[in-house]
């Protein structure tokens, strides 16, 4: 790139996420338009602009000091926090479950925040721990605490997936901080103990019956074991180079559900065929391996674990959906990033993404605001 | 609480960037795992997924086969398909059945005693058999259905074409109807095409015979179709093979005619071609309309069924058995000549014969006087045949009673024939063992007792005793068929008892009315009264329809050159009165039909119109009377009722004297009566 052309300030941009991410959400909104039968609405345009907004959005956290960060971290958590329970009550007294808050211009879902939030969060606590006492209980009780409260919470809306991206978010940083192994050796045990015990007294039926097909999902080919079969017919039925732009029959005949949001990498594979999947898995490598190296040149242990946790909760996301739609993995719902349509989950990433161009920021010296 | 090791943030610093990379490896590892995962599913699952994902996107429906047409010997359509719009519900895949035909009745303005039917049939019916709604939609309302699809699940409407039977009850017992298969039938076939919407299987008679003939080779239809089942195009058709037609001997306008000529009455008539054995008519009547038989039977039409005395599910002219009355005479005359007994020894009628300790009456009390064989044929005196058939015997009467068809079952391709009985010493000891007794055969030689036929054989023995050859009956239609061989008969005999039964109708004989009005045509015929109740519970003429005496009459045309030869049974019918006039209108027809017609017009109108015209004034006054509160009917109820019918065994309760009185003593004769009730058993099938 020519500095003299191109002015200093749109040079130093982060390009290296910038054009990876753009190509892939310019290749989701192609999935969209197929999927909308060659329309640019309902979803592809909108998906686009979304995309737009919330890269202005990054750029602008990725300008905020780290201070700033700091001081944010916990009044965030506690805020986003005090957001799902009213949420939970809401649901209560409304007679149902529901996940966010109108606020009029946008619905709201207080869980989604909560996937940065705790990392941010976790972050800042361990920051702020003493060394010494990361491998003793004041190094695990509270950080545990702050993971199990928005998670419960979030299991009683009842959102598995979500719930399941808060710990994993959680766990990540709490494991780079440097826990002792044992730990996660000794809670993976109890977690092997406790999962089946949960999963037949906390679970609700069709979250457990997702689970049971997963396992065998021709056992139910017309209930929840559908999606799963359907969306390997869409995959497997592509081949290597796809049915061809705009004649996935699976997904235009309805056969594939959830096509545009959750199950979009199906809709893609079907008429891009294998190529389009290892140009998606490409992009998600190159954003991630981005997000690490961040992490490994962070100046801190702050903007380290800050970076690195941001990174695992995109790929959290990134791996449980395809595992999902390739049949590796329960149905859960989570979307697939920067493909899925969908705005809670766009501006999740995106914040995640806007935190590590933060901190890429932070050890490169450059001007922040403020 | 201290750690045996001391952590700064020089070691924390350490952790961190070994963690970090193992974080990474686990994630380009799951990279790896996710790349061979889509390589496995698209490209070495390929060929697999490729066909789930075609038989996904493409629906095969199977279109039902056109049913070959059964035509008539002139090659008009006696069953043929209409093409229209029907409206079909597979039960498997309704969402909620009861808002579904609640929205149907509304839109296809189905009566409220439709929708009850339709319920029943619901409720009855599972899996993918598909129930019919209705058939014969106009566009308007087919068209209002099929918009609303998408929001009744389950409702099949299409084009299609549905039998059609053009002159209805006329020929419902000889052709049968066709109805959805049963579950049953699809348990055996496992065929696909049975359970297609619109498929229709014959359930009785000729279409049930023929089934196979008839049925042809479906089509089918390729469509695309989203997962909700919404067709968003047509793939490829390929058209139906129609099945192929076949050919009856049967004179469709004949046929017709007989049968609207029965009128109110309960009988048969069988018409036969002399020189061929063709049937070109095999009318039963009351029948039941196969046109509506064939949608499915409605609870007000089952109602009706099962009200009517006069039995309208069976088929009397294979299953319908009677004693023949006097119209076995011109046989037994056959038999006597063949004995050598000269036509002219006659014997005195003084109005009854004692025999035994009994006297056996002549129809006629004041007697006859000095008769003959001629005489005894054409004034059909008992008392002749009493006479002389104790010295010829009831073996030769009985094999030449065999000779010209009685008690014999022909092959024809029919669901079953009653063959009767015709008695004989040996058959009377092997059935209840007891020896036959002189009267047995006074009783048999005017064709009571034992003897039992049904109106087929009784065209037969006519066409026999008309043509002197062994004449089958056949009801399809062959071209060149070899000529029937000589029953070895002399000409002689024949010629006599011809000239005889011509005097019946020509001459000084029973049945002067049945002349035909038709110039140089001359009939010859015979009549029969047969007994049904003894003279002690009725007089045979008047009095409960149940105890009334049949009507009988066989007849053949020209006398001298015969052509064709009829018979006529009117189950209590008061007497042969009943019969021959019908006959003698059946067989103007067949010479002219214009006059025919003309006649039977005139009839129809004190009737109440034509027998479809009767039918749907009964529905109608049924359907103001009962409604819905009818008895609900199984959905292959009438199938069952047919079958019914036909198991059951006529029960005849077999009195010894037909025109003549009952044998003194009247207590003896009982042991007869009580034996006789029992014996047509035997001859059912």
């Amino acid at each position: 790139m020519n500095r003299s052309i191109v002015p200093a300030s749109i040079a130093r941009l982060p390009w290296a996420v910038i054009l990876p991410l753009g190509a892939l959400v310019l290749f989701g909104s192609a999935v969209l338009y197929s999927a909308a039968g060659g329309h640019i609405r309902p979803w592809a345009l909108t998906h686009v602009l979304r995309f737009c907004v919330f890269l202005g959005m990054a750029l602008v956290i990725a300008r905020l000091p780290r201070d700033l960060f700091k001081l944010v971290a916990y009044p965030a958590y506690g805020m986003i926090l005090f957001l799902l329970i009213l949420v939970e009550m809401i649901g209560a007294i409304g007679g149902g479950s529901q996940r966010w808050l109108n606020l009029g211009f946008m619905q709201l879902q207080p869980s989604e925040l909560m996937k940065p939030a705790i990392v941010l969060v976790l972050a800042r606590f361990y920051d702020s721990l003493p060394a010494f006492m990361t491998s003793g209980w004041r190094g695990l009780i509270p950080a545990a605490g702050l993971v199990a409260l928005p998670a419960g919470f979030v299991m009683l809306q009842p959102d598995l997936g979500t719930a399941l991206a808060i710990c994993f978010g959680g766990f990540a940083v709490m494991f780079l901080a440097g826990l002792p192994l044992r730990w996660f050796i000794g809670g993976g045990l109890a977690a092997s103990i406790i999962a089946p015990i949960a999963f037949f007294t906390l679970l609700h039926d069709y979250q457990r019956k997702r689970v049971t097909t997963f396992m065998d999902p021709e056992s139910d080919p017309l209930g929840s074991g559908y999606h799963i079969t359907q969306s390997k017919i869409a995959i497997g039925s592509g081949g290597f180079f796809g049915k061809g732009f705009g004649n996935g029959s699976q997904s235009h005949l309805e056969y594939l559900p959830e096509s545009h949001t959750d199950f979009v990498f199906a809709t893609m594979a079907e008429e891009w065929g294998m190529i389009g999947g290892l140009f998606v898995l490409l992009i998600f490598a190159l954003v991630l391996r981005w997000g690490i190296g961040v992490a490994r040149k962070a100046p801190d242990r702050f903007s380290q674990l800050l970076a690195a946790g941001m990174t695992a909760t995109i790929f959290f996301y990134v791996a449980i959906n395809l595992m999902m739609v390739m049949g590796l993995a329960p149905v859960v719902g989570i979307p697939l990033p920067f493909m899925s349509h969908g705005g809670s989950s766009m501006m999740t990433n995106m914040i995640c993404v806007g935190t590590i161009m933060a901190v890429d920021r932070w050890r490169s010296g450059r001007n922040t605001l403020g | 609480m201290k750690q045996g090791r001391h952590v700064s943030p020089g070691t924390l610093r350490n952790s961190f960037d070994r963690r970090v990379v193992i974080i990474g490896a686990l994630q380009g590892g799951l990279g790896v795992l996710l790349a061979g995962r889509l390589g496995y599913l698209a490209v070495a699952q390929n060929e697999k997924y490729k066909l789930d994902a075609e038989s996904n996107r493409v629906n095969l429906t199977l279109i039902p086969p056109r049913r070959g047409w059964i035509l008539d010997r002139n090659g008009a359509p006696m069953a043929s398909n209409r093409a229209d719009f029907r409206v079909d519900i597979i039960p498997e895949r309704l969402v909620d059945a009861e808002a579904t035909v609640n929205r149907l009745g509304a839109l296809l303005q189905l009566t409220a005693v439709e929708i009850r039917d339709l319920k029943d049939k619901l409720e009855k019916a599972h899996g993918f058999q598909p129930v019919e709604v209705k058939s014969g939609i106009d566009w308007e309302r087919f068209a209002s259905v099929s918009v609303r699809l998408p929001d009744m699940p389950g409702v099949v409407p299409q084009r299609g074409f549905s039998r059609f039977y053009p002159t209805g009850p006329s020929v419902g017992h000889l052709i049968g109807y066709v109805g959805a298969a049963s579950a049953e039938d699809y348990e055996k076939e496992r065929n696909p095409l049975l359970v297609t919407p619109g498929y229709k299987v014959g359930k009785d008679g000729l279409e049930k015979q023929f089934e196979t003939t008839l049925r042809g080779a479906p089509g089918a239809r390729r469509v695309e179709v989203t997962a909700s089942g919404r067709i968003v195009r047509d793939l490829d058709t390929r058209e139906d093979v129609p099945g192929k037609p076949i050919q009856l001997t049967i004179n469709a306008p004949l046929q017709d005619y007989a049968a609207r000529r029965l009128g109110t009455e309960s009988g048969a008539v069988v018409v036969m071609d002399c020189h061929t054995g063709d049937l070109l008519c095999a009318s039963s009547m009351p029948s039941f309309d196969p046109n509506s038989f064939s949608d499915g039977i409605g609870r007000i039409e089952w109602k009706m069924l099962s009200d009517d005395d006069h039995v309208p599910l069976r088929n009397k002219v294979l299953r319908g058995l009677y004693p023949p009355g006097s119209t076995v005479k011109p046989m037994v005359a056959l038999a006597f000549l063949e004995a050598g007994l000269s036509p002219d020894e006659s014997v005195f009628c003084g109005g009854g014969l004692r025999v035994g300790n009994r006297v056996f009456h002549c129809w006629n009390r004041r007697g006859h006087g000095q008769v003959n064989m001629a005489k005894g044929i054409y004034q059909s005196c008992d008392v002749y045949f009493y006479h002389f058939a104790q010295r010829v015997g009831m073996e030769k009467i009985a094999a030449m009673a065999k000779r010209l068809g009685l008690g014999q079952e022909f092959p024809l391709p029919v669901l079953g024939q009653s063959y009767g009985t015709v008695p004989d010493p040996a058959w009377k000891k092997r059935k209840y063992g007891k020896d036959w007794a002189v009267f047995d055969t006074v009783n048999a030689t005017i064709g009571q007792g034992y003897m039992l036929v049904n109106p087929l054989q009784q065209a037969v023995m006519a066409s026999r005793i008309a043509s002197g050859r062994q004449l089958m009956p056949r009801l399809l239609l062959e071209k060149h068929a070899p000529e029937a061989k000589p029953l070895g008969i002399s000409q002689e005999h024949l010629d006599f008892v011809h000239k005889a039964m011509s005097d019946v109708v020509n001459g000084p004989g029973t049945a002067g009315r049945a002349r035909l009005p038709i110039p140089d045509v001359l009939l010859a015929g015979k009549t029969g009264t047969a007994q049904v109740v003894g003279l002690n519970v009725g007089s045979g003429k008047g009095g409960l329809w149940k105890h009334r005496d049949h009507g009988h009459f066989i007849c053949f045309a020209p006398f001298d050159k015969p052509r064709y030869a009829c018979a006529v049974v009117i189950e209590h019918g008061g007497g042969s009165g009943a019969a021959y006039p019908v006959a003698r209108d059946v067989m103007t027809f067949l010479f002219d039909p214009a006059k025919a017609m003309a006649v039977l017009t005139e009839m129809e109108a004190g009737w109440g119109g034509t027998p479809q015209e009767r039918m749907a004034a009964r529905y109608r006054a049924y359907s103001a009377q009962y409604g819905g509160s009818a008895p609900a009917v199984a959905p292959d109820a009438a199938e069952r009722a047919v079958e019914a019918v036909e198991r059951e065994r006529p029960v005849q309760p077999i009195v010894d004297a037909a025109q003549a009185p009952p044998p003194e003593p009247v207590t003896e004769a009982t042991a007869g009566v009580a034996g006789g009730a029992t014996s047509p058993t035997e001859g059912g099938r």
